[in-house]
């Protein structure tokens, strides 16, 4: 087993509960524990755009300090650290950049990082979980499905934030490939819709989910115009704006058709062959399992 | 044979200037390289709820036209940065909103308030929605 630092972020371990599940059973399949640190705190979501702006970078670089100690203590065996949710991997690889590239800046982190046994050093790598899985490569992957998703039609929904901004993502921002390959290493076709990497309306949801229902209504309809039977996601924010904000969609739209959004680790804990505590399909709406049992993937 | 090199000259007046220098500090973006080809606004996924397209706020910031804070544009903009990839220019038009967001918030003005939730909203809604709303839109 290679053990590699973890951070969860906040929503894995409550909305998005069959992300975090699905995650490290098939982590561990493929020789990967994910060690979660004692403790770590939110990274605050978005990272702080301004230039001026010290303190919202203190939360994501604490937890990148949580990761070094985990490293220093012999608890991992890399300097690296593996998110899942899209948000939380594009903080911390920012608030990263900050530190590293502006000195002015990362001086006044340290100064205000109080009640700290060490200093950051600066040195943690910020991955997601896709990058490991690229890393490790796709054979590898193949070789741990004991049940290819044939005939399974998937669109692969980017969304913003592991792409962009540019030099931030984790693949080529206008032509990312990513997905796909994990698809197709799962034995699931690929399907290319024109709207992947359009933006769900993002945290507008709260205040304003007619918007956020037009969006979701053009994605998802691009998607199944596409071909699709489902869509992957790999974020929590965008599985809410596209799942279960699906009933926002019908009440506008009454011509829409649901569809399925699960994240990517729930599809790739179906095809190792994993148990229901590993996919947990309960956890999302609306329900892929009646999708899944007419394609012969779960049984009935 | 040697040109003289372009530069953008506009005659300002100071409270004009001070604003757009304001912008410029906290974004870090120098607007002024904008030639309102429109490709930020054309992938925007927002701009059906906006008033002003966001080629037409950066116009408005060149002006040093302090208007840009009143418009619904910079409230919309989900920090997609679609419009930072498709900028020929390199000017990161979300940097952009995000100061002029900044330079109302710093006036401890609250966009949105989680008083006007019901308590089953509130309860449905992940942490990653409320958490980046707040940061967001309020003070
Ligand atoms: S981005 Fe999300 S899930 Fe990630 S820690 Fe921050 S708020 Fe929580
Ligand atoms: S698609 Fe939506 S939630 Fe997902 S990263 Fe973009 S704005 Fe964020
Ligand atoms: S970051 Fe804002 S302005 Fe730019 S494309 Fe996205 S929503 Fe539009
Ligand atoms: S894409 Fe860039 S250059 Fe074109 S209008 Fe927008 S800001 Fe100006």
């Amino acid at each position: 087993m290679t053990r590699l630092a973890y951070y969860p972020g906040c929503t894995l371990k409550t909305n998005a509960k069959n992300f975090e599940d699905s995650a490290i059973a098939t982590a561990e399949k493929l020789g990967i524990e994910l060690v979660e640190p004692e403790r770590w705190n939110c990274c605050g979501t978005v990272h702080s755009l301004s230039t001026d702006d010290v303190m919202h970078h203190l939360a994501p670089i604490r937890n990148l300090l949580r990761m070094e100690e985990l490293s220093n203590a012999g608890e991992v065996d890399s300097k690296q650290v593996v998110t899942l949710c899209a948000m939380c991997y594009n903080t911390l690889k920012r608030s990263n950049m900050v530190f590293n590239e502006d000195s002015d800046r990362k001086k006044k982190i340290q100064d205000n990082m109080y009640k700290e046994d060490i200093q950051y050093s600066g040195n943690i790598e910020v991955l997601h979980y896709l990058e490991v899985l690229r890393e490790m490569g796709w054979d590898k992957v193949k070789e741990s499905v004991v049940k290819p998703l044939n005939g399974l039609k998937v669109a692969p929904y980017y969304g913003c934030l592991l792409l962009r901004p540019r030099g931030i993502g984790i693949d080529d921002t206008d032509n990312p490939t990513i997905m796909e390959d994990m698809l197709e290493a799962l034995g699931a076709e690929a399907v290319k819709f024109a709207y992947s990497q359009k933006c769900c309306g993002s945290y507008n949801t709260v205040h304003m989910k007619e918007v956020v229902a037009d969006l979701a209504y053009k994605i998802l309809k691009q998607a199944e115009e596409s071909g699709a039977d489902m869509l992957i996601t790999a974020c929590p924010l965008c599985e809410y704006n596209l799942g279960p904000r699906q009933s926002e969609v019908e009440k506008k739209y009454p011509v829409f058709k649901t569809i399925p959004v699960v994240y990517f680790t729930q599809l790739m804990a179906l095809a190792f062959g994993l148990d229901e505590e590993a996919t947990v399909f309960t956890g999302n709406k609306p329900d892929p399992r009646p999708l899944l049992r007419d394609k012969g993937l779960l049984e009935e | 044979m040697s040109y003289p090199k372009s530069k953008l000259v506009l005659r300002m007046g100071p409270k004009n200037k001070y604003f757009k220098d304001r912008v410029t500090e906290l974004s870090g973006e120098n607007v002024d390289l904008c030639f309102q080809c429109g490709a930020c606004s054309s992938g925007c996924p927002m701009t059906q709820e906006m008033d002003y397209l966001p080629s037409k706020i950066i116009r408005m910031v060149q002006l040093g036209l302090e208007e840009a804070l009143e418009s619904k544009t910079i409230w919309v903009c989900t920090t997609c940065f679609n419009c930072e990839v498709s900028c020929p220019r390199g000017i990161d038009i979300a940097n952009v909103m995000e100061a002029l967001r900044q330079l109302v918030l710093r006036k401890k003005y609250n966009r949105v308030s989680l008083d006007d939730l019901s308590p089953e909203e509130l309860r449905d809604l992940p942490q990653i929605a409320i958490v980046s709303n707040q940061r967001k839109l309020t003070a």
